[in-house]
């Protein structure tokens, strides 16, 4: 993530299950299911995609532009690679000597994110300076200043961030190792910040251009623009800015994906924590696949709320666990659903253990009753509704859509959520927790 | 093609005419204050109970947030489990947070339910109960959240600079530690809960698409309780530390130092505090700023370096606040330093000038769009004492303030000698 900032005059908002408090553990994508939202699609002759979405309420306009490149497009020895870049993104483009100057004198503001499948940069603006926008973003489409200073400022910038998330907070390495220990091919085996700091340490400026050139082009792109536009100036806008940027050569993924697992696997590890904690994974199926949503709605029955399974049995009744959490990756290929629990001081990890897996059974061996399914859907109907408010997240939702193949699906995902029975949970749940499906990571605590 | 040497013509937002939306007020028949709005284009809804309930009410460390925390965890109908059950079959979602002086319940649902749901929030502020066993849960799960945040040196710092800035007796510069969540029993909560909950003070806030008997049905189920009681005022005296620098270990194998550097400001009712507001988004309270510039995008001593002042109703505090390299904690302070320097002898030139007031309206555009964004601006006023004037007020300081108007209060504010300083590492 470009920053963040820590300021208590920021406005308030609903505490939901949204996005920021948990961005740097797992860099999760937006779970946007959404009512119906109306925009326009039209792709310019160099490949670059664009949606429109009008909204009149709002004097203010968003533009977001999403690069299909991940963390998960790096080589393993140069990981962290796509998140410093996002960084570099904003050390100036071949016309423009600064990008945040300019947007900030037309009232805008900024940020961009990077997790493990893409990357994402959005700004919003008063709506009257929109042009600013494609003045900037396109500038930086077709080419970056690439000044050797701003890689070394970047570059401190990163360990800083790195150091600040994953290794200054307690339990912060948990992601890296249990990344490691469940994906043995795929490179979703790295997180987005970098393997080890020594790989951001060693990004070269020949590095930054080649990446530059593979990835940040038109056709590995979607331009959104939302808020108070209409289609015919954004058609305009996008031709006059996007239009002559060479279309590049068209990026083609070939990553290895994960092989079944075929046994258990285990890690115990002991750090200077005062809890123990108990960490479990299991793979599930790719984004597209109808078994994704159910997955989803899975972790909401075991892990959503304080009414759900986890918490009711094992932190309110059996006070096993002091918190305990279930969710996963929101990945586009093969992702994780996990659980994760700090164990009551004098209860063992052995014991926590069992009783996760005692819940486990239960969800396997008995279908779920009809005011229980009921229930998760009225929470995802009621998410999404929340969701849609923000006009930086129905832009987000429409690019993220876009990304997977079409950003129609998110005008259709409540019905697939609605679709789910209780015997496809039934069915998933005896898929997915399986003992050589399934990773373990015991993080014991050493006298402090 | 467009030459890309040129920027294209911007409005500048100065010119902007901001409006606040006007916002409903209505008193329930027992006299309690309701703002809300009406508008939106998804089916939902927020309400949001605003009790004088907060910690600087309490006699006891803690008493405040554990009543506020365990208010949905029994009543004397329905078992913790129920409660939160009911709230979440209607997909709602129900929070509540203690600050220094208010505490809140607040509802989040789909504008269908409400009428379902209002019922059981009037159980929950008349016939809580607090059982015992759900209190013993909260006090081993929050002693254990607490051994986890005392090692890390940001959660640290920011506990150890409010005992400077207000003194450990100051509600706002008060923590609580193990030994004061285990003192917490039962009749504490019960005494609370009868004094501001049962006999509250008491303002409700709400917005999103609501039902056309909205007004009806907030008196049915809320009219008749005892929500505009006149709670004695709480005064408090801030005792500042007299020692001004500190440097405190934490972590002996910490890569990071946290770092804060802070003094104290008058609150929102003083004549400096609108313009203060400018100052500090220049000097810390933007990407571009002074300091992010400086130590983040020229240094890279940090990942994000920020000045704020504290959001409180009293007497307030301005801050800056930092996670810094170990190495380059004192050369970070040092450049905090040199940046009050420059703002105290040199005046700032029109186009930063311009760019802040422009960045800062552009914000204030957004921060009024939508019914969910314009309630929260109304509820900062009414809390705070004020009324849209202020906001108006606000507004108009950005668009005039001068640069000279800067060093003057840089030169009153900005002197390194006046703050605390803290290094946490």
């Amino acid at each position: 993530m470009k920053w963040l900032f820590r300021n208590a005059e920021k406005l308030e908002k609903p505490d939901l299950p949204f996005l920021f408090d948990s961005f740097w553990e797992n860099n999760f994508v937006w779970r946007n299911f959404a009512a119906m939202i109306n925009f326009e699609r039209f792709v310019l002759d160099n490949g670059l995609r664009v949606i429109v979405h009008e909204d009149k309420s709002t004097p203010m306009a968003v533009l977001d532009v999403m690069y299909d490149v991940g963390s998960r497009d790096e080589e393993p020895h140069k990981t962290g690679f796509a998140h410093l870049f996002e960084h570099l993104m904003f050390g100036g483009s071949v016309n423009i000597e600064s990008f945040d100057e300019p947007l900030q004198m037309a009232g805008g503001e900024n940020n961009a994110y990077t997790t493990n499948d893409l990357t994402n940069y959005y700004l919003q603006i008063p709506a009257e300076n929109l042009e600013t926008g494609f003045w900037l973003e396109s500038d930086r489409m077709l080419a970056l200043g690439f000044s050797e200073n701003s890689l070394d400022v970047q570059r401190k910038v990163v360990l800083e961030e790195f150091k600040e998330h994953y290794i200054s907070k307690p339990y912060g390495d948990v992601w890296h190792k249990l990344r490691e220990l469940a994906y043995k091919e795929h490179p979703y085996k790295w997180m987005t910040i970098g393997k080890e700091l020594s790989h951001v340490e060693n990004a070269q400026l020949q590095d930054v251009k080649d990446f530059f050139a593979k990835h940040y082009t038109p056709s590995n792109a979607i331009l959104t623009v939302a808020g108070n536009v209409t289609l015919a100036q954004v058609k305009e806008l996008a031709e006059k800015w996007f239009g002559d940027i060479p279309a590049g050569e068209k990026y083609i993924r070939d990553i290895p994906q994960e092989p079944a697992q075929t046994e258990p696997h285990f890690l115990e590890v002991k750090a200077a924590v005062p809890l123990d904690a108990l960490y479990k994974c299991w793979h599930i199926s790719t984004r597209l696949d109808k078994r994704y949503y159910v997955a989803d709605m899975i972790t909401e029955i075991l892990g959503g709320g304080t009414s759900s399974r986890l918490f009711q049995n094992l932190v309110k009744e059996q006070q096993l666990f002091s918190s305990i959490h279930c969710a996963h990756l929101g990945s586009i290929d093969a992702g994780l659903l996990y659980i994760e629990g700090k164990l009551v001081k004098g209860v063992s990890i052995e014991d926590g253990e069992k009783g996760v897996m005692a819940e486990l059974e239960k969800i396997k061996s008995e279908k779920i009753a009809e005011n229980e399914l009921q229930k998760i859907k009225n929470k995802t109907e009621s998410l999404l509704a929340f969701e849609d408010i923000s006009l930086m997240n129905r832009a987000n939702s429409l690019a993220n859509y876009e990304l997977l193949g079409d950003a129609d699906l998110m005008n259709k995902e409540l019905s697939i959520y609605q679709s789910v029975t209780s015997d496809d949970i039934f069915e998933e749940c005896n898929r997915i927790f399986v003992d050589n499906n399934c990773s373990t990571l015991y993080y014991r605590s050493e006298a402090l | 093609m467009p030459d890309r040497k040129i920027a294209p013509p911007i409005k500048d937002a100065v010119d902007f005419n901001i409006r606040l939306k006007p916002c409903t007020r209505f008193d329930l028949s027992n006299g309690a204050p309701v703002y809300y709005i009406n508008d939106g284009a998804e089916e939902v809804a927020a309400l949001d109970f605003v009790f004088k309930a907060g910690n600087c009410y309490e006699n006891k460390n803690g008493v405040a947030t554990s009543a506020n925390y365990l208010i949905k965890n029994g009543t004397s109908k329905k078992n913790s489990f129920e409660i939160t059950e009911y709230f979440e079959y209607y997909g709602a979602y129900l929070n509540r947070t203690c600050y220094n002086e208010t505490a809140t319940i607040t509802l989040h649902c789909l504008s269908k339910h409400l009428e379902q749901l209002l019922p059981v929030i009037r159980e929950l502020i008349t016939e809580a109960i607090f059982p015992q066993n759900e209190l013993e849960i909260f006090q081993q799960n929050s002693i254990q959240r607490l051994s986890v945040n005392l090692l890390k040196s940001d959660f640290v710092a920011n506990r150890l600079i409010d005992q400077y800035l207000y003194g450990a007796e100051h509600p706002y510069g008060r923590v609580s530690n193990k030994e004061d969540i285990e003192n917490i029993n039962r009749e504490d909560l019960q005494n609370f809960y009868k004094q501001f909950y049962l006999n509250a003070s008491c303002t409700i806030f709400s917005a999103g698409k609501l039902p056309g008997d909205f007004e009806t049905l907030l008196e049915k189920y809320f009219g008749d309780l005892n929500l505009n009681e006149t709670l004695p005022e709480v005064v408090f005296k801030r005792e500042m530390a007299s020692q001004k620098k500190y440097r405190v270990s934490n972590d002996e194998n910490g890569v990071q130092a946290a770092i804060r550097i802070a003094r104290p400001f008058p609150n929102r009712h003083h004549p400096d505090f609108k313009k203060a507001g400018i100052l500090n988004t220049l000097f810390g309270g933007y990407f571009g700023s002074r300091l992010m510039s400086n130590i983040r995008e020229e240094k890279g001593y940090t990942y994000g370096i920020s000045s704020y002042l504290q959001n409180h109703i009293g007497e307030t505090s301005w801050m800056i606040t930092t996670e810094a390299g170990k190495d380059v904690a004192e050369a970070t302070i040092e450049e905090v330093q040199n940046e009050m320097k420059l703002l105290r002898e040199e005046l700032v030139d029109d186009e930063e000038l311009l760019l802040v007031k422009n960045y800062m309206m552009g914000l204030n555009l957004g921060y009024v769009d939508g019914p969910f964004h314009v309630i929260s601006r109304w509820k900062s006023l009414v809390l705070n004492g004020l009324d849209e004037n202020y906001f108006y007020d606000s507004l108009n300081v950005i668009k005039t303030i001068t640069a000279e108007e800067l060093q003057a209060l840089s030169n009153k504010y900005l002197s390194p000698e006046d703050f605390f300083e803290l290094v946490v590492i």
